[in-house]
């Protein structure tokens, strides 16, 4: 990415201001990704300053600021006493240390990274973004959202809850991005099951919930809800991957998921 | 843009594009052990401590590191020593451009965990790629580094 001028505003309000005020400008969390495009910026916002870097234990929930880099999540007490530890097992293995030490939850979200492990277990926990202008909206409806590039991401909400969760993935190598991942959350023998990395960003396997909901919830149905997340949702090729590949883990990664939280 | 950063204990004022990496700011500066590998923050040879924390220099803005304190291997002398002694010991060093990288992760990972096992080492370590020696050798050298400072 070119950049042309780069500033480190000390308050959300001073960086949303800025952020509106340059036609081509862009927020930067850790810049490890974003630096990868190549795109052309008159202003690159850092909001390292502004003190998101958080991870906050509440009455009904959980909140991670939007600068909480993934080292932090993955050593996080509160989370991996949450939802039998997914977010710190889903970023622990992401690249190295140094990556991790770099990369913030808020750069993944608001980049709306189709490789992003990140994102498809926040979307299985149906967790909240918490935007400076916009108020809370579900993370759901602001990864379908064509344009948000001009709010800045402040935190995410997760409800504080019993529930079980499991993130699987496969890689080519342990430190690469996903070729594909799955998160699965129950709770009251309620299911949502998310698949990443298509290789576009994460979504609900809506039929295959729905069949897992109404289903005995034995082996066979296991099998078979896989093999509906796998026809339902739509796969693509890349470089890492075919998509008929894709389809394939998709139903194993599904099945093993859910074997995980009905344990 | 000029910003004031603490590299290796001193405060300097550097000029630097908007745009600049921290890898291209340091090697600028003469600090030439900073290698510059994979250009994606996967192979860890541009690896760099940032108020203490292993980050990977090749993809991190030089503007980040404004207010902040850096260090690379020229500031860490003697305990750089101390680790490349245990290295070469187990035969680890062949062509050397991965060791610099090594040596910082492995000063954050002792600032970080107390006593880590064997599986702490691989994970912390895990971002630092070696094309000659196949990491074994490593794992030897640093666990007897670690005995003798225990």
């Amino acid at each position: 990415m070119i950049i042309e001028r780069y500033e480190k505003p000390n308050s959300v309000s001073e960086a949303f201001d800025l952020l509106n005020s340059t036609p081509k400008s862009v927020i930067i969390g850790g810049g490890a990704y974003i630096r990868l495009g190549k795109k052309h910026v008159d202003l690159a916002i850092d909001i390292c300053n502004i003190g998101l870097d958080f991870i906050i234990e509440k009455n009904n929930t959980v909140e991670v600021g939007a600068t909480t880099t993934f080292r932090q999540l993955e050593k996080s007490e509160i989370l991996n006493n949450y939802y039998d530890g997914v977010i710190p097992k889903t970023v622990k293995d992401l690249m190295g240390v140094q990556m991790r030490n770099l990369a913030t939850v808020g750069g993944t979200i608001q980049g709306k990274y189709g490789f992003s492990d990140l994102i498809t277990t926040l979307l299985a926990l149906k967790c909240n973004v918490i935007l400076h202008k916009r108020g809370e909206i579900s993370l759901e409806d602001f990864l379908n959202e064509k344009c948000t590039d001009k709010d800045i991401l402040e935190k995410i909400v997760i409800q504080k809850d019993e529930r079980n969760a499991s993130f699987q993935t496969m890689k080519n190598t342990g430190t690469d991005f996903s070729i594909i991942n799955v998160a699965v959350c129950r709770k009251d023998d309620k299911y949502n099951i998310v698949v990443g990395a298509r290789p576009s960003v994460a979504a609900f396997a809506t039929n295959a919930m729905a069949y897992m909901d109404a289903s005995k919830g034995n082996e066979y149905d296991i099998e078979l809800t896989g093999q509906i997340a796998s026809r339902e949702l739509i796969f693509a090729d890349d470089l890492r991957s075919s998509k008929e590949y894709r389809k394939e883990l998709c139903s194993v990664l599904v099945k093993r998921a859910l074997q995980e939280v009905m344990k | 843009m000029k910003i004031g950063v603490t590299i290796n204990g001193c405060q300097r004022n550097i000029d630097i594009e908007a745009d600049e990496m921290l890898l291209d700011m340091l090697r600028k500066i003469g600090l030439l052990s900073v290698k510059r590998g994979c250009d994606t923050g996967s192979c860890g040879v541009c690896t760099v401590l940032l108020d203490g924390l292993p980050i990977p220099s090749c993809v991190c803005y030089a503007a980040k590191a404004e207010g902040h304190n850096i260090t690379t291997i020229e500031g860490a002398q003697k305990e750089a020593i101390d680790i490349a002694e245990f290295i070469v010991a187990e035969g680890v060093e062949q062509c050397g451009y991965c060791s610099p990288g090594f040596v910082l992760a492995i000063l954050g990972m002792m600032k970080e965990l107390k006593d880590p096992t064997e599986d702490d080492i691989k994970h912390y370590l895990v971002g630092n790629l070696c094309r000659c020696s196949g990491y074994v050798g490593h794992l030897r050298a640093i666990k007897k580094y670690l005995e003798v400072k225990r």
